[in-house]
């Protein structure tokens, strides 16, 4: 008995020793240089893993940083402090004058104002409903309300609406752009986050097919180009866009749209409130 | 010769580590999402298995056996594979970075692959020599590996069907693997063993 203990000891104990000896030693043979400074980095991104800046990971993007092969503010969901402090550790300075960005959709067609001409009951996927039929949608420029977008959020920052649009949480929102590239009617843009004015439209259509699909369209009658005195709003091919670096949010383009396509964020959600109260009253008025 | 091919069919379809044995359940629900990274775990496992198979029989011949200590097998076989592992990761990360970065990310959660143990004890409850031990375990490698890839190719095409919603994720992987495994089961009995 006493000898089986002290068999089982020895040889086990030989056996723990040599391992733990033969790990010690490859350890230290086949240790692989690496470079302290990617930890370092990789300890200030955010360790999503998102992969918006083209890495495989938030360790390939402090990689590729140490190798020199992006600059330290690379990172589209880091904070500015965030790149100073990957510059801090790469011995280089950051301007951070760059503004934080956040997605804002540009539609506003929703199951009240687009005209739908389909019912689509395939994949609920957004890209998959733009090759069957285009949507469901008479507008072929909407939003197809599938949450594509929402789906390739990463940050839980969008979310889908009462009216089949999908919603922006600024505070979440990092601009990593991968909302962007999910969207096949290409609807989802980054903008300055204290711009406040946005054409909430991306019909190349004319006036009158657009009235024909969607209350909320832009017709593309200039009325804003002329109220701009800021030279931040152009229509082309009759589409508005704002040119957010000359915008002012001054709110005169929002208050001359005939459609009521250009909107101030904010006042959205009040607005169809208004909408839908008066609507009530108005069918109240009916009924009675 | 014949024995050998009977040992090798044997765990890939009769007795496969998965879908019968139930070995190795964690990697076969948590990597079989896509069917490169199912087959990239497949093969680091197949490599482990097949390592460790050889080191712990082994251990079982040259230590364990002729002292009279089969009772430390379950202590000794861990201790073994995880330091092989371990070491096996490091040789790998200096070696081969290609090899590493294929395998690596699979490696420490192979450690703890109760398909590894449940390999070695299998071997020494059979009494397998070497040349046997290593066909077992490359039998093992492969079936795991088959099965994963099963699952993935599945799991794929599931992306694109209408899960009733209480069962999404989890939930259907489990009955699929079920399904799967009630196959595997028509094998029972091909090859007594």
């Amino acid at each position: 008995m006493a000898n089986t203990v002290l068999v089982s000891l020895v040889s086990m104990g030989t056996v723990g020793a040599l391992f733990g000896a033969g790990l010690a030693w490859a350890s230290r043979k086949f240790a692989v240089e690496s470079d302290a400074r990617v930890d370092d980095i990789e300890e200030i991104l955010p360790g999503a893993n998102c992969g918006a800046c083209g890495y495989p990971g938030c360790r390939g993007f402090a990689e590729a940083v140490v190798a020199g092969a992006v600059p330290c503010d690379g990172c589209p969901v880091s904070s500015s402090e965030a790149a100073a402090l990957i510059g801090e550790v790469m011995g280089v300075t950051i301007d951070s004058n760059s503004e934080r960005l956040v997605a804002i959709v540009h539609c506003g067609g929703g199951h009240k104002e687009a005209k739908e001409k389909a019912d689509y009951v395939g994949i609920t996927d957004c890209r998959a409903a733009a090759i069957v039929s285009d949507g469901s949608k008479g507008c072929e420029y909407g939003c197809l309300g599938l949450a594509s977008c929402v789906k390739a959020c990463p940050f839980d920052a969008m979310s889908m609406g009462p009216n089949g649009l999908p919603i922006v949480d600024e505070d979440k929102c990092t601009a990593c752009g991968l909302c962007v590239a999910a969207c096949p009617r290409d609807l989802i843009s980054l903008a300055p986050v204290n711009k406040v004015v946005h054409v909430l439209c991306r019909s190349f259509g004319r006036g009158r097919e657009v009235r024909g699909n969607c209350t909320v369209g832009c017709i593309g009658c200039r009325a804003c180009e002329r109220a701009c005195e800021f030279d931040a709003i152009h229509v082309t091919d009759f589409l508005a866009e704002i040119n957010y670096a000359n915008c002012t949010n001054c709110g005169e383009c929002v208050a001359k749209c005939p459609t009521n396509s250009i909107i101030i964020q904010g006042d959205q959600v009040t607005v169809a409130v208004e909408q839908t109260v008066s609507e009530q009253i108005s069918e109240g008025a009916r009924a009675n | 010769m014949a024995e050998l091919a009977l040992i090798f069919v044997g765990s890939v379809l009769v007795n496969n580590f998965v879908l019968v044995r139930f070995l190795g359940i964690c990697p076969f629900l948590g990597v079989s999402r896509e069917i490169d990274t199912a087959m990239g775990m497949g093969m680091a496992t197949t490599f482990v298995l097949v390592l460790s198979g050889v080191a712990t029989w082994l251990l079982d011949y040259y230590i364990l056996a002729p002292f009279g200590l089969p009772f430390l097998q379950n202590v000794a076989f861990i201790l073994i594979i995880a330091s092989l592992v371990q070491l096996v990761e490091m040789f790998l990360q200096k070696t081969s970075p290609a090899l590493y970065r294929a395998l690596g990310i699979f490696l420490p959660l192979i450690t703890t692959n109760c398909a590894i143990l449940g390999l070695a004890i299998l071997t020494v409850q059979r009494d397998y020599t070497l040349i046997q031990t290593i066909v077992f375990a490359l039998g093992a490698g492969v079936g795991f590996t088959l099965a994963l890839t099963m699952m993935a190719g599945i799991r794929q095409q599931l992306q694109f069907a209408d899960i009733p919603k209480p069962l999404e994720g989890a939930g259907i992987a489990l009955i699929i693997a079920g399904l799967m495994s009630m196959a595997f089961m028509g094998f029972s009995g091909m090859i007594a063993m």
